[in-house]
This record gives C-alpha cells, structure tokens and sequence, in this order.
C-alpha cells in the first residue's frame, strides 16, 4: 500500500508542534523533555470548548495543524483516531461516582467518557460527516491506526487523516497503567502525489518479531516507549530528516509494520 | 436465535445487575455468572471476556476459525472487533477497592486485560490462536458494525486473508447509570417506533463471524455486499434530528453495494427506542426507501447491546435471509403514528434476499451495511 504525507501535527513533552518539532527531531536542536503544552483549539466554540476533556483537546489540536500543513478541508475528509488511553480523566470521574453511595454520575460526562469522544467532538468542530472510527490496539495503536488509514485511501482513493494521541491516566490508574506523558501524532494522507505532499510511504504488514527502529536520543526513545502514540517517532523523525529508507513499527506481538520513506 | 425470532420472544427483564438500583429492564446473558475463562487466559477474567469466551464456544465458532486456520495460517487470518466499554466492570469494581490509606487500586487488578479497549481483542486473539494483524474499534454502538468495513479493507488490500469480526459488551455500572442520567433509560422492556416508546433497555451480548474472500466462501454464504460510514457532526449524545448522518451512511451503503433502494427486502434499524433516535431514523428511513420497505428493530427482543449491536443485527440479517423471516417488533403495541416508515409489527415469512443494517452510535458515528445471497 502507497500513500502520500500531505500534513503533520505533533505535540509531546518538548515537542511543541510539527515545525518546531522538526528541528529536534532534525537533531538541529537539542530535546528538552517539558510538559505537554496543548494549546486551546479554536474548532469548537466556547461552550463546547468548557466541556471537552484534555485527550479531546489534544487530538483536536493535532489534527487541526496536521491539516493546516495540508491545506486540505477536515470536512471533506474521513478521519481513524487511534487511542491506547481513551479518555481517562473522565474514566476516573465515573469510576469514583459510581463508587460513591449516591453514584450521581454527569450526563455530560457520560457521553464523554466512550472512546470515540474525540472523534464526535471533532466532527462537530470540522462539521465533517465523512466516515470516522476509533481504534485501540494498546501499545500498538499507532501502527493499527496507520494500517487502517492506509487501507481507507486505498479504498476509498480519497485522503485520509489519522489522528493518534493518548494522555497520561490520573492516579489511582496511573499507578496501574504508567504513561510518561501526553502525545499527540496526526498525518493527513492522500492516494496520489499533490503538490503538498512531502513523502510517500510504503506500507507493508509482516510476520515475526523483527527489532522496531528506535530513536538514536535517549530521551526521544524512552518517549518512544513511555506514551502508546509515540510509537509513532521513528516514523516521524524519518519524515523530518527527509531521509529515505525503512521504519520498522510494532504492530500487536506477532507482527510488524514496516514502512519505506521516500520523497516525492 | 432462529427459534425466538420466530417466537417473537423477549429476553428483557427487570433490572437486577450486580448493586444497580435502577427501574429499568435489562438484557442479561444468564450463564455468565458460571463461566470460567481458559486456564491459560486467567489473567484475562472479567465479564466482558467471559462473555466473549463463551459465544466463542457457541455453534462450532471457534471449530470454524480452526479450520480456517489450517486453509490460511494463522498469520493470515485477521480479527477486527468492538466493544464500547470493554472490560469496564472489573475497574468499577476496583473502585470499590481502594486502599484507604493510599487510595491505590487492589494488587490483583489487571488494566491491561480488563480496562483496556484493546483487553477483548487479545482475549479472542489467544482464544483462537491467531497471529494476524488486528485492532479493537471503539466507537460506541456502531462499533461491531463498523468491523465488517476494517474486516472488508483488510482482506482487499492484501493484509490478511480472512477476518473474525464481532466483539463483546457486558453490562457495566457506567452504561446503566450514564444511560439513566441523560434520562434514556425506559422503566419497562423497550418499544422501539412505539407511540408511546420511552427510552432503551441495555442489554449484554457478544457474536463473532468469519469473513473471507466470496470465491473461497462455502456455497450459499452471506456475502457482505456493502458498508456505509458517516458522522453526524451534531451531538455527542443526540441524533441528527433530520437523521442527515444516518441517511449518508444508507446511501453509502447502497452506492458500495450497486443497488438501488428497491433492491432491499428488509431494514433491520438501529431503533433504540428513544424519541429521538426513533424519529430521525425514521425520516432518513422514509426518504430513501418510502412506504413500502419493511423494517423492524430487533431491540425489543435483545435490548441495545451498544458495541455489539451491529454483530448481532447483522446476524439477525443473516438469519432474516437464511430462515425467510423478517422479524416484527418485540414489545411494540402500536407503532407511532408520526412515523412514515412500513414497520413491521408481526412475523413475516418471505423470500429474503437483501437486508440492510443500521448501526449508530455517541459521537454521531454511524454505520450501515447491505448483507445479501448471491443473485
């Protein structure tokens, strides 16, 4: 499967978006691991905007720059949001209401806590009504989320976003499911070479349990290994070095991703 | 499931989940409370997985994967499941748990195998021995629809040769009281298009199928003739009111699978029994298909099994083409007069021959797909 990288969004711990990432992923600028800082999006209005919980602003807020840098519309463009986490804050909330003796839980709440909120939110901000899905593939949903995309341009012949992120869980089910910290990955793909795209990707599934490219830092790989979507950093360091050669994603235990980058 | 179709049975009953203290009617699958998961799969125990288990273990499945797996490899063979909460449950119960001290969680709970949206597909996974690609997809109650879609892609691009799809939900603490506090949660067993319907019963369910390339199918398969996917960029919670998400997903459906609206002999609805849901469905319904199409909801009889709606309706649609039936509602005495839709409230014996399926879910994600024998 070939597809065409129109557009990139990215935030992470010292990653504060694509362009500004770029230069530390370039290796032109040092990484200097801070908090995530996710900036208020202005898709949704501010009665909408009070209500979304944070994962819901950081997929929202990488998808928006991911298609800034594609000039493309977001609603004319069918989406595949890929979460490990899903939506924890409000997870915790509920969980602890529904522990309570009263167990009044928020109806708000409630329809933010499935899964695929950030994709509901996300179509009431674009004012898409092209297909959407939400994915989880626990470490390895990143690769899931980029197979699934890949196969939507291939079938659809039309442009795909992709929009990864997960965000760290509050205590107590931080302590059970540990993630280092918030990240966000978004890519606007399209079926043919336009005059946005920067790369073209190669995109094959293979059995066995070969080595994933790592990441040459030590604080981008333990990044890489810390948070479900920056899985996504070999790929995304490829796209910035403009280097030309194979990433290798995990995908699942059995099976790997490996995608060929080159320019275009 | 042939059988209580043609009985016009209905599985609800009042509420007596776990400590949940609500006036409503539930679907609960019974034999869960004896089901004990694989012994290698212990890490694994939790309703939802339970539950996964044993429908896996129902009318010679998981023998079926088997086989498949000697034709393919197991490397070969894909899974694309849903669920909307998954393992949920098991961290409720965790919740009531915590050290009073600390307020950590119990040492025994397992986030991985049990939270996780992603815990049900490495259950069924390990279950059947599948090495192949896969993912979870977690969109609400459109979810297992929206499966039969991954599941087609995957298989046309090459990625694998054949799929399970399908999934699992359990009941969960969240679903009953989240449902309830958006006051959608009817007081008696659902009349889905009633006059005087007054919300969803919630139901528990689970139901897997294996797809593969029509030439390599055993003769007379359903084929999967066609998969619609829309948003309705609304609400989070609400329909489209004019139903615009779902009429999308319809046409979509129909455009994939080169037919025509007349060309459908049955509509299963996604008709949860809400105000809401109910009369936008309709109106979507009505515009494509008219007056004639005969349609029913099937949630009178199962309740909503959220995620796992689509599966099973799109099972009903199996068997609707393979027993001849179009099932009449469950629980509905006189269907809403605003209603435009041919809603059927009695059994009906005809040839069958396509059925459309309606899935739609929170987050206005909508799913609709076209099952069908060859022509």
């Amino acid at each position: 499967m070939r597809v065409f990288v129109e557009g990139v969004g990215l935030l992470g711990p010292g990653l504060r978006g694509w362009e500004a990432a770029r230069r530390v992923l370039t290796g032109e600028e040092p990484f200097c691991s801070a908090s995530t800082v996710i900036g208020t999006s202005d898709l949704l209005p501010p009665a909408e905007r009070r209500r979304t919980p944070v994962p819901v602003k950081l997929a929202l807020a990488v998808g928006q720059e991911a298609f800034e840098n594609a000039g493309r519309d977001a609603a004319a463009t069918a989406t595949v949001f890929t979460s490990s986490s899903g939506e924890g804050e409000t997870l915790h909330h509920m969980c602890e209401a529904l522990a309570s003796a009263e167990r009044e839980v928020s109806p708000t709440r409630f329809h933010n806590s499935v899964h695929n909120a950030a994709a509901g939110y996300w179509g009431i901000a674009t004012r898409s009504r092209e297909a959407s899905t939400s994915l989880c593939a626990y470490d390895t949903s990143f690769t899931a989320g980029l197979v699934e995309a890949a196969t939507q341009v291939a079938s659809r012949g039309k442009a795909v976003a992709l929009i990864a992120y997960d965000q760290p869980y509050p205590e107590p089910l931080h302590s059970a499911r540990p993630l280092l910290a918030s990240f966000g990955a978004a890519l606007v793909l399209a079926p043919y070479a336009t005059r946005r795209a920067s790369a073209t990707l190669e995109l094959a599934v293979l059995p066995g349990d070969e080595r994933p490219t790592r990441m040459s830092d030590s604080g981008l790989e333990k990044l890489r290994l810390g948070a479900p979507a920056a899985r996504a950093l070999p790929l995304l360091e490829a796209l910035a070095r403009k280097t030309q050669g194979d990433v290798v994603l995990d995908f699942l235990t059995e099976a790997r991703l490996r995608v060929t980058v080159s320019r275009c | 499931m042939r059988r209580a179709l043609r009985e016009k049975r209905s599985g609800l009953r009042p509420c007596d989940f776990e400590t949940a203290r609500i006036d409503t009617y539930v679907g609960t699958v019974l034999a869960l409370d004896d089901v004990r998961v694989r012994p290698d799969l212990l890490d694994f125990d939790c309703r939802n997985n339970r539950l996964a288990q044993l429908c896996l273990e129902q009318d010679g499945f998981a023998g079926q994967v088997a086989a498949a797996r000697d034709r393919y490899g197991a490397g070969r063979i894909g899974f694309y499941l849903g669920t909307s909460t998954s393992g949920l449950h098991a961290t409720e119960l965790a919740y009531r748990r915590r050290d009073p001290e600390t307020g950590a969680l119990p040492a025994d709970y397992r986030y991985a195998e049990t939270q996780n949206a992603y815990s049900l597909g490495e259950f069924v996974r390990r279950y059947l021995g599948l090495t192949g690609p896969g993912f979870v997809v977690s969109s609400a109650c459109s979810s297992t629809a929206k499966a039969f879609g991954n599941a087609a892609r995957m298989i046309t691009a090459g990625i694998c040769d054949a799929a399970v799809v399908g999934g699992a939900d359990s009941l969960c603490l969240m679903t009953l009281y989240g449902f309830h506090s958006l006051g959608l949660t009817s007081p008696g067993p659902c009349r889905p298009f009633d006059a005087d319907r007054d919300g969803i019963s919630i139901g528990e369910g689970a139901g897997f199928a294996l797809i593969e390339k029509a030439d390599r199918a055993r003769s007379g398969a359903t084929l999967l003739l066609g998969v619609g996917e829309s948003s309705d960029a609304y609400h989070m919670s609400t329909p489209h009111p004019e139903g615009l998400g779902a009429r999308i997903a319809m046409e979509q459906a129909l455009d994939s699978a080169g037919l025509q609206p007349r060309d459908i002999d049955y509509i299963n609805l996604h008709g949860t029994a809400t105000k809401t849901n109910d009369a936008s469905e309709d109106k979507a319904v009505f515009e494509i298909f008219g007056p004639e199409t005969p349609c029913s909801s099937t949630k009178g009889a199962t309740g909503h099994l959220l995620g796992t709606a689509g599966i099973t309706e799109a099972i009903v649609s199996i068997l609707a083409i393979e027993c001849g039936l179009m099932p009449g509602g469950a629980n509905t005495r006189s269907v809403d007069p605003a209603m435009k839709s041919n809603y059927l409230l009695e059994n009906r014996q005809a040839k069958v021959t396509r059925v459309l399926t309606n899935s739609f879910g929170f987050g206005g994600s909508n799913c609709s797909l076209v099952l069908g024998v060859a022509q």
